[in-house]
């Protein structure tokens, strides 16, 4: 049995919106019925924002419940605010999910996606047109080249197992899975040759980035913070402050994190240095 | 959990029976000794042991007690005997099984094949019988190894292993034949003797014994390599101190379930019919995907059309209801099921597909109550699925 969360059991149990909408104003779909996982979200939109929304899912309870918080999310937003919702807001909306069970969440922010596009562009073009020509990796799943670079680049995966567990590809025959690898591995390349063309300013600025966007964000949640100090060919100072100051854990802290995601977005060098 | 509680997962584990805990008790603190010493409680010990082996021979219908040895579970036999035989027969390196094996055996098949084995995964027709011309036209001399189950754990096809051990021996006579007979034990009766299977493995959980605790029959005359190099227990084959208590205690399931394998037939099949029937005429887009053509007398899998099977589960639960489910989302591994998949089940209702499985504890108010529950749930969850036109066509035209 999986650890679902109570928010994740309310919401199977006692999904919210349930239904289709006649005249919706777009239309979502994300995942197929092979898969095991199909969702269908209908939205109704009105001056630029989400009035009503409704969906209907064939899926595990991570899966409807996924759907239903969903719709939950874009009731009231606008279209632009609903752009900006992610899988993993979902997946926190919910208490969180199984690590197996993330693509439940990538599948509502699909479907909102594509219902999205489909409000957008439903004067120029048919909102049922294939998404992609892409080439497909994983045959089971028909899952295709480009959502597995997207599970890599936006996602965040690493592993094979990632990609599964975002995506489902390489989950059933398992045949894909070198061809899965080979695309990390190609993406790796890319982005490590991408690094090593940073020049000095670039490398600063890119530092700087990472820290504010990828970094500090995450430590503001347990009331924390970081401040870059000085930078010396690859050896990053930080400050730490708030709760992360004089924190027991902190080497921790800035070996897991903060020089992991600075070795990962911007070189593998990097050494990160607390200063007091 | 114990309010009403319904349990019709009796092929993931059973409830020990409180004669076997009973049976079991005196030899945690009362009679501790281990049976290779020399003093009387040692012999206490020793003896329990040996009636135990004569009970195991007896349910499995072996010649000789010689022929049992004890392992720690289903997969340990079964890792034993496989193990064993190739071991010995290094130059043979051709090894054939069936698609729908249990994953502990599939995936040690996979493995060898990594280790420069050669294997052939003989497939299912649609319902679930076992294609045996196509089995025997694979054997050839480079064959180690035989390997099938005696019933499938998700759809309770029973296969014609006898008939296969034999046929298999006239083509290539020094070809070893392996039974996994975990899901067999206890529901129908075996008898190994004046059979040509060298090996069946077996484990207690399955038929009201304690977890941690299988047999491997080996035939007698049948040379294999221990798995487990240590001490002489078991005759060399199987080294570790005897797990007393767990010995005793799947010896006592044994005896009851040999007692109780009439009801099985009867009582256990009767429900299971009953369950069967009630829920293909009560819901529409209901399908049998057992239909072989025989069956252990408990299993029965039904697939829901364009309905998630986890998400069954989780309500079934929630009306005190243990089943469990061919679906991806359930295993862990995302991938459907392999045995169903092998049967050509359509994905319609692959994800949805249920395995009710029974025992002797089952009751027919048990039953009344599934096929009073799962109509309501199936109905529920139907509303929420994306493919309403195709459900409403089944629903409308199907009386």
């Amino acid at each position: 049995m999986w650890e679902y969360s109570d928010i994740v059991k309310e919401h199977y149990k006692n999904p919210k919106n349930v239904g289709s909408i006649e005249n919706a104003d777009a239309i979502g779909e994300a995942g197929a019925l092979a898969c095991g996982d199909a969702l269908k979200l209908y939205l109704k939109i009105k001056d630029g924002v989400i009035t009503d929304a409704k969906f209907q899912t064939f899926g595990c309870g991570s899966a409807v419940a996924s759907s239903s918080i969903l719709t939950e999310m874009v009731i009231g937003k606008t279209v632009e605010e609903a752009k900006k919702i992610t899988n993993k807001e979902i997946a926190e909306k919910l208490g969180g999910l199984p690590p197996e069970k993330m693509h439940c969440s990538v599948m509502g922010h699909e479907a909102l996606e594509d219902a999205l596009k489909n409000f957008e562009g439903s004067d120029n073009e048919s909102p049922q047109a294939p998404k992609s020509k892409d080439k497909i990796i994983c045959n089971c799943f028909s899952i295709t080249e480009k959502a597995i670079r997207d599970s890599i680049e936006n996602h965040g995966a690493k592993t094979v197992k990632d990609i599964t567990d975002l995506t489902y590809a390489g989950g059933a025959c398992g045949r894909c899975k070198g061809n899965i690898q080979t695309i990390i591995n190609t993406y790796n390349m890319e982005t490590k040759n991408t690094k090593e063309e940073l020049n000095n300013v670039q490398f600063i600025l890119k530092v700087n980035s990472v820290i504010e966007k990828n970094i500090a964000p995450e430590l503001t949640k347990d009331c924390g913070g970081i401040e870059l100090i000085n930078i010396d060919g690859k050896n990053v100072y930080v400050r730490l402050t708030g709760t992360c100051k004089g924190c027991r854990n902190s080497h921790l802290t800035l070996k897991n994190f903060v020089q992991a995601q600075l070795q990962e977005h911007v070189d593998n060098e990097i050494i990160v240095i607390e200063v007091e | 959990m114990s309010q009403n509680l319904i349990y019709l997962d009796n092929n993931a584990t059973t409830k020990v029976d409180e004669k076997v805990v009973e049976a079991m008790l005196p030899y945690f603190s009362e009679e501790y000794g281990n049976p290779s010493s020399i003093y009387d409680l040692a012999h206490t010990a020793n003896t329990a042991v040996r009636h135990s082996r004569e009970a195991i021979k007896e349910f499995l219908g072996a010649k000789d007690a010689k022929e049992i040895i004890f392992t720690s579970c289903g997969s340990e036999s079964a890792n034993t005997a496989i193990k064993g035989v190739l071991e010995l027969n290094r130059a043979k390196k051709h090894i054939i099984t069936t698609k729908i094996e249990h994953p502990c055996v599939l995936n040690l098949y996979k493995d060898l094949e990594n280790k420069g084995y050669r294997a052939d995964y003989i497939g299912v027709d649609s319902n679930g019988d076992l294609d045996v011309q196509e089995l025997l036209s694979k054997v050839e001399k480079d064959t180690a190894l035989v390997s099938v189950m005696y019933a499938n754990n998700e759809t309770g096809a029973i296969f014609p292993v006898k008939e296969i051990a034999q046929k298999v021996k006239e083509i290539n006579p020094e070809t070893k034949v392996f039974v996994d007979a975990v899901q067999a034990a206890g529901k129908i009766p075996i008898n190994v003797k004046e059979t040509e299977i060298d090996f069946l493995g077996i484990s207690a959980h399955k038929f009201h014994g304690p977890k941690g605790i299988g047999a491997l029959y080996v035939k007698s005359g049948t040379m294999m390599a221990p798995l487990i190099i240590g001490g002489h227990q078991e005759r060399g084959k199987r080294a570790g101190t005897e797990n007393v208590p767990y010995i005793v205690g799947m010896a006592e399931a044994a005896k009851l379930a040999m007692a109780h394998l009439s009801d099985e037939l009867t009582e256990v099949k009767r429900l299971r019919d009953m369950l069967e029937e009630g829920i293909l005429s009560k819901i529409k887009n209901a399908r049998l995907n057992s239909t072989a053509k025989n069956r252990v007398p408990n299993t029965t899998n039904i697939g829901f059309l364009y309905i998630e099977g986890e998400l069954i589960l989780l309500h079934l639960n929630d009306a005190g209801i243990c089943a469990s489910s061919g679906s991806a989302c359930t295993s862990g591994s995302l991938e459907p099921s392999h045995v169903l998949r092998a049967m050509g089940v359509p994905f319609t209702a692959l994800h949805g597909s249920i395995r009710f499985s029974l025992s002797r504890y089952t009751t027919e108010s048990d039953i009344i109550q599934v096929i009073q529950e799962l109509p309501h749930i199936i109905e529920k969850l139907a509303k929420i699925s994306p493919f309403q036109k195709e459900l409403g066509e089944i629903l409308n035209n199907k009386c």
